[in-house]
């Protein structure tokens, strides 16, 4: 399969004159159909904001950004995207939620949303109001309301930062199942290691001041992921190691 | 399988019945009761002047008798369908303005001035052209009741949808969102909360008008009561007219702040 991502040269500024601060400078990056890439980075390395230029949030680069072959104008139902806050909208239920986000023709299409919901295990939430759900439970609708719409590629901007441990682990692997199962392209951007290097297939790793991409990683533990065990480690540890020489300070996260 | 879900609505239902027991009603009525009863007590001891300061008794008296002539419920009457009438056209054009600022940011320059220097000229200073515009009769009091209620209405519905967080907007945008679902499932319930403060204010500024109305030109409404009982010289009929005013204020109120409970179910 080909490259359904391609970036090339891409450097993005913010403000200008004295003031102004290089975001991304030179960026070159692929992605192949149907892979699951991590993009990891401590704070201020523009992975972010790369992935919001992917998603066509933010329009204003140089440099060149093809999603599927065309350059990205705008965003779009098929460049799904998965924000760290649920982003649901507190006054519609669970299934309203949904339903706002289909296409026209699809709208009245209760099977399409029922099904989604059941893939992300909450079939029996459609009139649940977002308030009502638990942070795990919400972000997992979010997901549903992203696949309602059939998307491309699924861009994820540290959906699972604000969620506890053990929420996050259980999302960490329904989303691998998804994966699997829909072969949709996804990418995600996380300042978790373990999450990066358990979820993706390359950990694309990104340095701060001006945002670089430091080096890109083949993570080969296999499609049955496992935690624990020697591939699973050796993978981790290469990469810690990444962000030990490049600060000389042990890593912490910033939440 | 739907009730794992919290139910927040009954739990806080049932919270506020355990708070309303008998205690929290005495509580309740203490206040005006005290009052009355040291009011009673200062006209019994015989220190009222009757033609500035009535006894309680004289007013529940002249109740009565205003019931039972009909002239309670037909001075109300008309002050409460003017207050609705007044109401509701400042409803209509306080909401459609109030969106149509935040949507369209060239509309917003346009009508801005305008607004900004009408804004602080209280109601009661229109009546004069309001009477030289539309005669003494109900138009002109409508009329004053609307430049009462349209600005707080408008004002919190244009800040209600200014204050709706910016990445829902975001999320259109991923969504493809039609401009008119951006009004019907954004803009209009993200502002509900704020536009119906504007509207309990409006209400408010509605009663003003209508009393301040009334006073100078009517023969019927509660402002009415109130112009016709001093020249009587019957302060009961006065202090009847102001409570009809709170009572019928605080009940116009209660209503609105139900509707918002039934309305907002998802905070």
């Amino acid at each position: 399969m080909g490259n359904i991502v391609e970036i090339n040269n891409l450097t993005k500024i913010f403000g200008d004159g004295d003031k102004s601060v290089k975001a991304l400078d030179d960026i070159n990056l692929s992605i192949q159909e149907g892979s699951f890439t991590s993009i990891i980075g401590g704070s201020g390395c523009g992975k972010s904001t790369m992935l919001r230029i992917i998603g066509g949030l933010d329009t204003e680069y140089d440099g060149k950004v093809l999603v599927d072959g065309e350059n990205v104008a705008s965003p779009s139902r098929e460049k799904g995207f998965i924000f760290q806050d649920h982003r649901l909208l507190p006054w519609l239920t669970v299934k309203e939620n949904i339903r706002f986000s289909l296409p026209k023709e699809e709208k009245k299409n209760d099977e399409l949303i029922k099904k989604h919901l059941a893939i992300v295990g909450l079939a029996d939430f459609e009139d649940a109001y977002p308030k009502q759900l638990s942070g795990g439970m919400a972000q997992r609708v979010a997901i549903a309301r992203a696949l309602a719409n059939k998307p491309k590629i699924l861009l994820l901007d540290e959906p699972f930062g604000a969620l506890d441990a053990i929420t996050k682990v259980n999302l960490q692997e329904q989303l691998l199942k998804i994966w699997q199962r829909e072969g949709i392209t996804m990418i995600i951007v996380t300042h978790d290691i373990d999450e990066a290097v358990y979820l993706g297939q390359k950990v694309v790793v990104m340095t701060p001041r001006p945002g670089r991409v430091k080096k890109v990683y083949d993570v080969n533990i296999g499609t049955m992921r496992v935690r624990t065990g020697e591939p699973f480690t050796a993978a981790r540890d290469k990469i810690y190691k990444e962000f030990f020489k490049e600060t000389e300070l042990p890593f912490t996260y910033n939440i | 399988m739907a009730a794992v879900l919290p139910n927040l609505t009954k739990e806080s239902a049932m919270e506020e019945k355990k708070k309303k027991g008998v205690g929290y009603w005495l509580l309740y009525i203490a206040l005006p009761l005290t009052v009355m009863i040291v009011w009673e007590g200062f006209a019994l001891a015989g220190k009222l002047k009757p033609y500035a300061l009535p006894k309680p008794g004289k007013i529940v008296e002249t109740t009565v008798e205003y019931i039972q002539n009909g002239q309670l419920f037909t001075n109300i009457g008309v002050s409460v369908l003017l207050v609705l009438e007044g109401f509701f056209l400042a409803f209509i054009a306080a909401f459609t303005v109030g969106i149509g600022v935040t949507i369209f940011p060239k509309f917003d320059t346009f009508t801005d001035l305008v607004i900004q220097i009408l804004k602080p000229i209280p109601p009661i200073a229109w009546i004069p052209l309001a009477i030289l515009w539309f005669g003494i009769g109900q138009d002109s009091k409508i009329f004053i009741i609307f430049i009462g209620a349209v600005f707080p209405i408008f004002l919190n519905t244009a800040d209600g949808v200014r204050t709706i967080d910016k990445k829902y907007f975001e999320l259109a945008r991923v969504y493809e969102t039609p401009k008119n679902q951006l009004v019907t499932k954004i803009i209009i319930p993200g502002a509900l909360p704020s536009i119906l403060t504007g509207i309990r204010l409006g209400l408010g500024n509605a009663w003003v008008s209508v009393v301040a109305a009334e006073m100078i030109g009517a023969t019927k409404g509660v402002g009415y009561m109130l112009s016709n009982g001093r020249s009587l010289s019957r302060p009961d009929i006065v202090i009847l007219g102001m409570l009809l005013v709170g009572i019928f204020g605080k009940l116009m109120d209660d209503f609105v702040r139900f509707l918002r409970k039934k309305i907002i179910k998802w905070n």
